[in-house]
């Protein structure tokens, strides 16, 4: 660069400075041109991969937020039922008579077992839910919507393809002129997935739901939110406020500082070793995985609580001790008011990273398949990124509709509690 | 009596405590005329509810953590002895027996009647011990709140008391992270001595070969030196540096022409997007690499006829150098916005166009700080666990290429942990090995990431 700029002198020597700089200067201002070209091209494919990776989740997900049933006529035939006990009424007979009924060609046994697995084995709780609650339904013959099979609901939204030949994919040629015969008399029909949000976790695609995950994540931020909170605050009070300068109070800032960085599947194994193995809390609880996620999100809190006092002036801090209050006194009844929306936020965004953190959890045994929604904190639970985990390694097609649906729930969710530490944020923040 | 209930029994006698104190003081304060109170009032009912209810929660945690062993030591005596059972593991096997025939996860007809007679022991105790601990935290309880009622006097200064207390929980609550710390190197310390003591160190750090499946069968342990780490390591830097190379340029074009280039407005707006970026959760990027990316890179390399694993190193990276991208800008932007004004005043003043003040004068400035901003984003991409548990291998192969499958150390942890596993075999022992390498790995980096930045940065002013 010296070197052809010293020749480029020499040559030009005679013409002046000014002739010299003018000469370079459409070389200079390309390179300016190039360089702030690829500045805000970094930035477009940041956004790019952003767009990118929120519509793929979009189209991949937002079917399963509608759900294929099927009308069946069910006889409710008396025979079938015990006055006395309900509940345990063969149900599925009803629902493979109604549905063999619809399909009268189907004679032969394999054709027979290919049309009820047209119906999902939960149309028989369905049946079992109606009756015990309406028992007069007995008798009688009613049209009733029953959930279609997972395979179903996948061929008609067209994610089973037709095109592929028959034993590629999981509805043969003759389910699928069946479905269209269905479809055809207006026994077909998508409504909302209520089911996705009801229930809890199932080997059956169309009837896994999130609501036992989104209870485990609650009762987990839950813990995680009543440990962390208190404790951060107080650590980061006695941090900023009373800690005296010395190689103690340095030791404990460095190792929070590091601890903010260390990798979260660390904290994971931390709590195998000590909350499972050591003090033998039961497995899987959301009660661990609030204890492990309170580890991970403690230096997040401390870090964003030590900011929040800091910006407390010191004029606030000097007026209260000028007019008698204790140091205590000064802390708890003005500087800790005036910090706490700081604080609050900090926590709000530790509890979103706790809230998307999954393998910790995966250490603590949270990864068990779990259909009962869980009801406290020490009973068997799943969050909601484990679960989308779980069902992201499912093969099964239903379940990576389900899985985006998911991730949909679960980036509103991060939305919403993001939006609302901004809020709270513009709200509360002073400028001192 | 349960442990929730005798808690807040314990709880409401508290707070009973402190409203008996509240109204003493006041009492007191009204009567005295010549002396006033040392303290405001409500500080001597907060000293006796503190007097009530610390000493008797301690003794009920005390006695938690001292009597559940105690009892299970008690009931096993007699089982052990009569079993002919010597060996601490067969032991350990037998209480784990207990404990869930007494959580009542295991069916009491598959069990030895000795050891259903044992857990009827414990619960019997159990049941006594729960008794005399109630009685002897509440008798504590009502003793403290006693003591402390009658003590309550004009002089007695309260205030203090109570601060001190309140100072002292500041304390532990603050040394916490140290134990943290302490808690995270000693349990992956004691688990990685265990492991050592089967596999030597020096197969484990040098070692070629990773099949950890191997182990399983006794005859292999350690001598067949499949637990050596190289293969791992390889992987996870492989993984890590594709990471990098997507998200350093970008990360670090996109600080530089938000801080210098843009306006107001569009800093504004672009910047919450990118931070975005940062705030989806790994495993929604994991979701993205296994089912978007990776076949999409996967048809790529067919149609121009190069063999692309399913699971190949390339998918898992990129999408990991997206998830970094944010990461690298926002803590370049903070660097560069640090380096004062006059620096760049003195350039333009020279003449420099602004893409040179940026390359000669600002990126230098700014160097320290930046490096360290990529070494902290190098330990994010080594210590990041669900994109490549989702999207990259799980075998082990000591592979440079980009386009075959790669494993990482964060996968491996997952995958010897996760499931139900005996607890000292070597293969779930290597996976708090790992996780000391992983630990030690990313805190020198931490380290000297800050090191970097605080010895190199330019003072100005």
């Amino acid at each position: 660069m010296n070197e052809e700029k010293s020749g480029q002198m020499n040559e030009l020597g005679d013409m002046g400075a000014m002739a010299w700089v003018n000469a370079g200067l459409t070389a200079r201002y390309r390179r300016e041109r190039r360089f702030k070209f690829f500045g805000l091209a970094a930035i477009a494919a940041s956004l790019m991969f952003l767009v990118l990776l929120l519509g793929a989740i979009a189209i991949k997900g937002y079917t399963a937020f509608r759900q294929t049933q099927i009308l069946l006529d069910i006889h409710f035939a008396p025979a079938v039922f015990d006055v006395h006990n309900l509940a345990s009424a063969n149900y599925a007979a009803l629902v493979r008579d109604a549905t063999l009924s619809l399909f009268p060609q189907a004679m032969d046994r394999q054709d027979r077992r290919a049309a009820i697995k047209l119906v999902s084995i939960g149309a028989a709780y369905q049946l079992q839910e109606m009756v015990t609650r309406k028992p007069e339904l007995i008798g009688a013959t009613k049209p009733i919507w029953v959930l279609a099979a997972g395979e179903v609901d996948m061929f008609v939204k067209g994610h089973i393809s037709r095109d592929v030949t028959e034993n590629e994919r999981r509805i043969s040629d003759k389910q699928a002129t069946w479905i269209d015969q269905l479809a055809a008399s207006g026994r077909l029909r998508q409504t909302f997935n209520a089911t996705f949000f009801q229930a809890g976790d199932s080997r059956e695609s169309e009837l896994a739901g999130i609501r036992g995950a989104v209870m485990g994540s609650f009762f987990t931020l839950a813990v995680t939110l009543a440990f962390s909170f208190p404790i951060g605050v107080a650590a980061a009070v006695y941090l900023e406020e009373f800690a005296p300068k010395n190689r103690w109070a340095d030791l404990i800032e460095v190792n929070i500082n590091n601890l903010a960085a260390v990798p979260s599947i660390v904290f994971g194994l931390l709590g195998l070793a000590v909350f499972l193995n050591c003090m033998n809390l039961p497995r899987s609880a959301s009660l661990v995985g609030g204890l492990v996620l309170t580890l991970m999100t403690l230096p997040t809190i401390i870090i964003a609580s030590r900011a929040s006092l800091r910006s407390v002036p010191s004029s606030i801090r000097e007026a209260a001790l000028g007019i008698g209050a204790s140091q205590m006194q000064t802390v708890v009844h003005h500087v800790l008011p005036l910090s706490m929306p700081g604080m609050m936020t900090g926590a709000i965004i530790g509890m979103a990273r706790a809230l998307g953190e999954t393998a910790p959890l995966l250490m603590i045994g949270m990864v068990a398949f779990i259909v009962d929604v869980p009801r406290g904190f020490s009973d068997p639970a799943t969050v909601l990124p484990v679960q989308i985990y779980l069902w992201a390694n499912n093969p099964e097609r239903a379940f990576v509709e389900r899985t985006a649906a998911a991730i949909m729930v679960l980036l509103l969710l991060l939305l919403a509690i993001n939006a609302s530490a901004v809020l709270l944020r513009n709200k509360f923040e002073r400028r001192w | 009596m349960s442990l929730p209930l005798l808690v807040t029994l314990i709880l409401l006698l508290s707070s009973l405590t402190y409203w008996l104190g509240c109204r003493r003081a006041f009492m007191l304060a009204r009567q005295s005329l010549s002396g006033k109170l040392h303290s405001r009032p409500y500080y001597y009912g907060v000293l006796a509810g503190l007097w009530c209810g610390l000493p008797s929660l301690a003794v009920v945690v005390v006695w938690h953590l001292a009597a559940e062993p105690l009892l299970i030591r008690m009931a096993m005596d007699g089982v052990a002895a009569a079993k002919g059972i010597s060996s601490p593991d067969q032991a350990n096997l037998l209480v784990n027996d207990l404990r869930n025939l007494v959580a009542g996860t295991m069916m009491a007809h598959k069990v030895d009647p000795l050891i259903q007679a044992a857990a009827d022991q414990y619960l019997g105790m159990r049941r006594i011990s729960d008794l005399a601990l109630a009685t002897v935290a509440l008798s504590t309880a009502l003793a403290g709140a006693c003591l402390l009622l009658k003590r309550i006097r004009p002089t007695l200064r309260a205030r203090n008391q109570v601060e001190r207390v309140i100072k002292v929980v500041l304390t532990l609550c603050s040394t916490l992270a140290v134990f943290i710390t302490i808690g995270i190197v000693l349990s992956v310390l004691l688990e990685s001595i265990r492991f050592f003591q089967q596999v030597s160190p020096t197969d484990f750090l040098f070692g070629f070969k990773w099949s950890p499946q191997m182990a399983i069968r006794a005859d292999q342990t350690g001598s067949s030196g499949s637990f050596g780490a190289i293969p791992v390591l390889v992987g996870t830097f492989l993984i890590s540096g594709i990471a990098m190379v997507i998200a350093v340029p970008l990360g670090l074009m996109s600080a530089i022409y938000l801080s210098e280039y843009a306006g107001a407005r569009f800093r504004a707006a672009v910047k919450p997007l990118l931070e975005i970026l940062a705030g989806v959760p790994t495993v929604v990027y994991g979701f993205f690499a296994a089912l978007v990316v990776a076949p999409a890179i996967k048809d790529l390399g067919a149609m121009v006829g190069l063999p692309v694993a399913s699971e190949s190193a390339l998918a898992a990276g990129l999408v990991m150098g997206i998830m970094i991208i944010p990461f690298v800008s926002s803590l370049s932007d903070d660097v560069i916005n640090a380096v004062p004004q006059s620096l760049r005043d003195g350039s333009y003043g020279l003449g420099a166009t602004k893409s040179e003040t940026i390359k000669l004068v600002i990126l230098p400035a700014a160097l320290p700080g930046i490096v360290g901003s990529i070494l902290l984003a190098v330990s994010r991409a080594i210590g990041e666990t669900m994109i490549v548990v989702m999207a990259a291998g799980m075998a082990a192969n000591l592979t440079f290429n980009p386009f075959k499958a790669a494993t990482t150390v964060t996968v491996q942890i997952v995958t010897l942990l996760v499931g139900d596993q005996e607890f000292d075999s070597p293969k779930t022992l290597a996976a708090f090995a790992l996780g000391l390498l992983l630990f030690i790995v990313t805190l020198a980096l931490n380290v000297i990431a800050l090191y970097v930045v605080r010895k190199y940065r330019e003072e100005y002013e």
